[in-house]
Formats: structure tokens, C-alpha cells, sequence
């Protein structure tokens, strides 16, 4: 028998904690398959934030380690300072990253620290229950938007990707998606790119992933991945961002 | 034609239909009759002759629920 | 060989004499010497120097540095104290040991940049959320500073948890002569608790505060309390000069707490038998210097740069048993002994 697909090693026994159809859990499984491709597991420090993936330090095969709320970057660079030779990635939503840790966020991407942030951006506080958030869209109703997130009163929801593009040290960075599998497979590749950079000690990399949020969306698992591809992706571009090391 | 063996972490499954609507063939479904630990109703796999491999299934399932191997012919 | 050094800089120069292997922190006066000096001396050491983006991120990237098992440090002043409130909680919660010095300057607000002890409050009982103590210590002189700074990482480490060291901006700023004196450095076994990511040899580990089961939370709380128990039974540090039959403590602790010295002296010249009581650890507080004072002792008077705040430590050790008075100046006005010996006057004659 040829295993075509198992669980990866680098994510152990735990249930993960997420709502049904929830994406975190896809991009968990890229993210524990890479550190054990690139042989870096026993090497890696994840950072989790506070979010939903407040537990993320429980899922992963590694060293873990949960941080204040948007202080994911400032933790990783401790680290990453003290311990070189460790793999550092912070994983974060939006609310974490582009709202509270903003600043963490910036000055990380704009010192060069060499640790990977894998950003999930499903537009919305999810554990809180479903707050807006800075990459809400125009219109989305959020619990503390009922009647939709306007312009003038919330301004147009932040781009992290294009704003980290500006900064000169920021390494690499892409935004994909997970809303079918040709995605997924895309996204893999670009969490493995990011990592790759980190055992180069290239700098600073992130990967934005568009990811659903069916609890606080209040639609289906399956309807998600359509709000992704049919709303987000046109206001959210995927692609490649910054790649410092393209030929 | 490669015979395929799927596995379901059942207890892991929490019935998001996910993989249902993924696969191209159209052979997996939600047993009603069953209800894991979490309290869902799992995946099943209706008719695995017209399985093709192709693992987008477990490539899309949040919960690392579906394994797959393939039979050496 | 003792040399002539400058508070912030002495108090840098143990620190990495202690084997401190990386400092975070974010200018503020009046400690920006400790960043100066760490900046050039950690790069000759091989240790990490960031100048973080805000308080905020270098009590995170001290959060960081410790989780990965390095004798860390960061300073700040009184509104960037505040600002790591948060910080220094989490550190509690997670059992991650490091040094923070506090040069205290004047508040609220953004207040003054001249000498103040308003800030005990903030080391003692802190600002951040939950059940928690630092360990405070708090030097009066530039020698007793460099000794105190290499004691509190080893204080860090053996019961894992954040220590403080507070000077007021004199001793901050001021030169004395002083000699680095090494002391043993604790044997910190970084294994058992450090996120270095080193998992592959040795197995997990996780730093982490969060708990959302009750009992369990509870049961984490009492283990946080049980440490905090050994502290105040094995760390307590004071200095007494008090002796049978005299009628007056003085209490002050600090740079404050040699002009409180000179009080001493004179109001003993002038015939009121007087003693001074010194807390070196501000938590935890020596109570027993106070509950032990002899028979003796009518009154008890608290002198501090502040509205008035270990006061409330003295009156709770004492717990009703004399009158405590108090006597503190703020803003940066520093006290003279004469103001101190007219407050004492003042008491001993009412006692009368």
C-alpha cells in the first residue's frame, strides 16, 4: 500500500478546537506538513495568538507558545534574537495582526525579523463572535456592524499584504486562499516558500490566507468558500506581494 | 485499475460536508444513522469502486479525517 | 578596584557582568543611559540589544527572550512601566524569569522627569490583570544597585517569575565609587520549561497563561501562590538600625533613605532616640522589622518621595499596634533631613 494522504506528523492527537468547516484547520495541516518536508519540526517554535487560534500551541508538533493579544511578532523576535537557530512563526487572524498588533506587525516586517507570520484573514473577530474587524468588507454585517461596514464611518477595509509591501526590509509576501483544493495546494507552496526563506535567514516573510469564518458569517461551510472566491478575492487579490529572493 | 483504501478518523468529523461537496465523483455523504463522540453525523464513503484517488477529500477536510492509500497492482 | 559610575550605567554594566544575554527596550527618560550602554555592550558581548517599537513590544520581545530560556532585561520609567503592565502579567502567569528595572520619575500622567518613589504602587501591587507579585528590590546605593541586579536574576530564575529592581532618578543619575562583584550565578535548567525550539531533542514544551477550565485555572493560581509563599519566607530584605529604648522608627527606603539617615543622626544628637528601618525588597515587605520593634517604640514615621505609599505596607504590617505618621514631598522636590527632624519633632512632642 502507498499512502497517498495520512494525517501529518506535525500535528498531534488533539481535536482541533474550531467550528465545522472552519479553515484554520486546513491551514494547520500545510503548516505541520511543511515543517516536516523541510525537516525543521523538532527546530520550530509556533507562536499562537488570541483569537480563535488561541490554541494553536496545542496543535502543533513543536515547541509552543501563546501571546498577548497582537504581541505575536514582538514574541517571535525575543525569541527568534535568543534562540537563532530555531524556526519561529507566529499565526494570527485579523483582528490580532491588523488591528490591536498592528504595530507588533509593522515594526517586525520593518526590522527584517526573520520568522515566518502566517495571517489568516477571514474578515471578521471570529471568537468573540463575530465582530468587525479592519478587513471587514464594504457592506458585510458584523455584530458590531448591523447594517454593514461603511466607508464613512469605518473606513475601506485594510490590504496587510499591500501596506507590508511598502516597507523596504519586508522579505517575501503572498496572499492565497483556501477555498478549493487547486488553492490549498497553492497555499501549501507559499508557506513552504516563507519557511524555505526563514532557513536562508532571508528575512521577513507572511503569507496572507483569505479563510472563511462560517460561525460568524453565518452561512454554511460549503457557502464560505463561495463568499471567499465571490467577495473577497475581488477586493483581496491574490498573488505574490514582495519576493525578495525571485530571480 | 489501482485499488484505493480510504480511512475516516470518524470521531474527528464534524459533518462541515466539505468533502462532500469537493469530490468530483460524488461518493461520499453524512451517515445519518451514526453519531460520533462529538455528536456529529460522519463522513462516509458510498461507493468506493468509483474512487479515483485523487485525495481532494482530505486535502480539504479541516480536521485531517480522511487518509488515503493506494493498493500496488 | 571600585571605579567612579553613573546609577544607569553600573546597573547595566552588572547586568551583563550577571551573564544577561539580551535587553529589549524603548527610550524614556531618566534611564536612557541602560539602553545607551547595552547598545554597544551587547554587540561586544554577543548578546542581543533591540530598540523595540514601544514598551508594549519589548516586554513582549522580554516575554519572547525568556520563553527561549535567556537571562533577559529590559528598563523603562514610570508611563512605560505602565505600559508593560500587561507584559509583566503574562510573565506571572507564564513562570518566565527576567529583569526589569524601573528608574522611578514623577506622575501621573506624563508627569515630570525628575526623582520620585510615586511608582511603589506600580512595582508592588502592578497594574496588569490577575492574582500576582514581583519580587522589588530596592537599592540606596550605586554598589548595593550592581549587587541587588545580579541577586534578582538569580531570584528570577529560581522561582521563575519577573523581578524589579526600582531606583528613584537620583540613583539613576547620580556617581558613586563602586566595584562589580560577582556572585554565583544560579544553575537555571532552561530544559524544562524553554520554547528555544529544541523540541526534537528533548520533547514539547509550552509557554502559555490560558486556562479555561475553572479548576484547573484555580489550581495554577494556588501553585503561583505557593511560590510567592517561598518568596516572602526566604527572600525578605531589610536593613534595621533600631535598638531597645528607642521612641521613634523612621521608615524610608531608597536614595531617600540615606537623607533619612542624616534625620536619624540629628534627632539622636538632639536626644530623641531614634531608629531607621530600610526595606531593601519592597515585596516582599519585611513586616517582621516592624511587628518585632521594641516595646520602646511610640510612633513610627514613613518618609517618602511620593503622596504616600509604602505607608500603607507599614500600617498593614503594624496592623493598628502605633500611630504611623508620613512625610513625603513630590514633583521632583526632593526633602532635606531638616524637614524630616521638624515632622519628628512635631510627633514626639504630640506623644508627649
Amino acid at each position: 500500500m502507498a499512502v497517498i494522504y495520512e494525517k501529518s506528523k506535525g500535528l498531534n492527537e488533539r481535536a482541533l478546537t474550531y467550528c465545522p468547516g472552519c479553515t484554520h484547520g486546513i491551514v494547520h495541516k500545510l503548516v505541520a506538513e511543511t515543517l516536516v518536508e523541510l525537516d525543521v519540526l523538532g527546530r520550530a517554535v509556533a507562536i499562537a495568538p488570541v483569537g480563535c487560534s488561541v490554541f494553536a500551541y496545542d496543535f502543533f508538533n513543536c515547541d509552543g507558545v501563546q501571546a498577548a493579544h497582537g504581541r505575536a511578532p514582538a514574541v517571535a523576535t525575543g525569541i527568534k534574537r535568543c534562540a537563532p537557530d530555531s524556526i519561529v512563526f507566529t499565526y494570527q487572524g485579523d483582528g490580532d495582526l491588523a488591528a490591536i498588533g498592528t504595530a507588533e506587525t509593522v515594526h517586525a516586517a520593518h526590522r527584517g525579523e526573520n520568522i515566518t507570520v502566517i495571517f489568516i484573514n477571514n474578515a471578521i473577530y471570529g471568537m468573540t463572535g463575530g465582530q468587525l474587524a479592519p478587513t471587514t468588507l464594504i457592506d458585510q454585517k458584523t455584530s458590531t456592524s448591523p447594517f454593514g461596514r461603511s466607508q464613512s464611518a469605518q473606513g475601506l477595509p485594510i490590504k496587510v499584504c499591500e501596506m507590508l509591501a511598502a516597507i523596504p526590509s519586508s522579505f517575501y509576501l503572498e496572499r492565497t486562499s483556501v477555498h478549493d483544493v487547486p488553492n490549498i495546494r497553492k497555499t501549501k507552496k507559499a508557506i513552504k516558500k516563507a519557511f524555505q526563506y526563514q532557513i536562508e535567514n532571508r528575512g521577513f516573510t507572511m503569507v496572507e490566507i483569505l479563510s472563511t469564518c462560517p460561525t460568524g458569517w453565518n452561512l454554511t461551510p460549503v457557502d464560505s468558500m463561495g463568499f471567499v472566491k465571490d467577495q473577497m478575492m475581488p477586493y483581496y487579490p491574490l498573488g505574490v506581494y514582495k519576493d525578495g529572493g525571485a530571480e | 485499475m489501482a485499488k484505493i483504501k480510504l480511512t475516516f478518523a470518524q470521531d474527528f468529523c464534524k459533518g462541515c460536508l466539505l468533502c462532500v461537496d469537493t469530490c468530483p465523483k460524488k461518493i461520499l455523504r453524512l451517515n445519518l444513522e451514526n453519531v460520533n463522540q462529538k455528536g456529529y453525523n460522519p463522513v462516509e464513503c458510498v461507493d468506493m469502486g468509483v474512487c479515483t484517488g485523487c485525495a481532494m477529500c482530505a486535502f480539504i477536510c479541516p480536521d485531517s479525517v480522511i487518509g488515503m492509500e493506494r493498493e500496488d497492482s | 578596584m571600585k571605579t567612579l559610575m553613573k546609577g544607569n550605567e553600573a546597573v547595566s554594566a552588572a547586568a551583563i557582568a550577571a551573564g544577561c544575554k539580551a535587553f529589549f527596550g524603548y527610550p524614556i527618560t531618566p534611564q536612557n543611559e541602560i539602553p545607551e550602554y547595552m547598545s554597544a555592550k551587547m554587540a561586544e558581548s554577543g548578546g542581543v540589544f533591540v530598540q523595540a517599537e514601544s514598551e508594549i513590544a519589548a516586554i513582549n520581545m522580554i516575554y519572547g527572550g525568556a520563553a527561549a530560556g535567556a537571562r533577559v532585561m529590559t528598563s523603562s520609567s514610570s508611563p512605560g512601566i505602565a505600559l508593560k503592565q500587561e507584559g509583566i502579567s503574562y510573565l506571572c502567569a507564564a513562570r518566565l524569569p527576567c529583569l526589569i528595572v524601573s528608574v522611578m520619575r514623577c506622575g501621573p500622567g506624563l508627569g515630570g522627569i525628575l526623582p520620585s518613589q510615586a511608582d511603589y504602587f506600580q512595582a508592588t501591587r502592578g497594574g496588569g490583570n490577575g492574582d500576582y507579585n514581583t519580587p522589588v528590590y530596592a537599592p540606596n546605593s550605586i554598589q548595593e544597585a550592581t549587587d541587588l541586579v545580579q541577586k534578582a536574576f538569580n531570584v528570577a530564575e529560581q522561582y521563575r517569575t519577573p523581578v524589579m529592581v526600582v531606583m528613584d532618578g537620583l540613583l539613576g543619575q547620580m556617581m558613586e565609587p563602586a566595584e562589580i562583584k560577582p556572585i554565583p550565578r544560579f544553575k537555571n535548567d532552561t530544559d524544562k520549561y524553554a520554547t528555544n525550539g529544541e523540541s526534537g531533542r528533548r520533547g514539547r514544551n509550552i509557554v502559555n497563561s490560558l486556562n479555561l477550565q475553572a479548576a484547573a485555572l484555580e489550581q495554577s493560581n494556588l501553585r503561583l501562590a505557593e511560590v510567592y509563599k517561598e518568596i516572602i519566607k526566604n527572600e525578605v530584605m531589610y536593613e534595621s538600625t533600631v535598638e531597645d529604648g528607642d521612641e521613634l522608627v523612621i521608615a524610608a527606603y531608597g536614595t531617600p533613605s540615606r537623607i533619612a539617615q542624616n534625620a536619624v543622626a540629628e534627632l539622636r544628637a538632639r536626644g530623641i532616640k531614634t531608629g531607621l528601618i530600610r526595606p531593601v525588597t519592597l515585596w516582599p515587605f519585611p513586616d517582621l522589622a516592624f511587628q518585632s520593634l521594641p516595646s520602646s517604640v511610640k510612633n513610627v514615621l514613613v518618609c517618602e518621595l511620593s503622596m504616600g505609599q509604602m505607608v500603607q505596607d507599614v500600617r498593614l504590617a503594624l496592623n493598628g499596634k502605633l500611630p504611623v505618621h508620613f512625610y513625603g514631598r513630590t514633583g521632583g522636590v526632593i526633602f532635606e533631613p531638616e524637614e524630616i527632624v521638624e515632622k519628628a519633632l512635631e510627633i514626639a512632642g504630640g506623644g508627649q
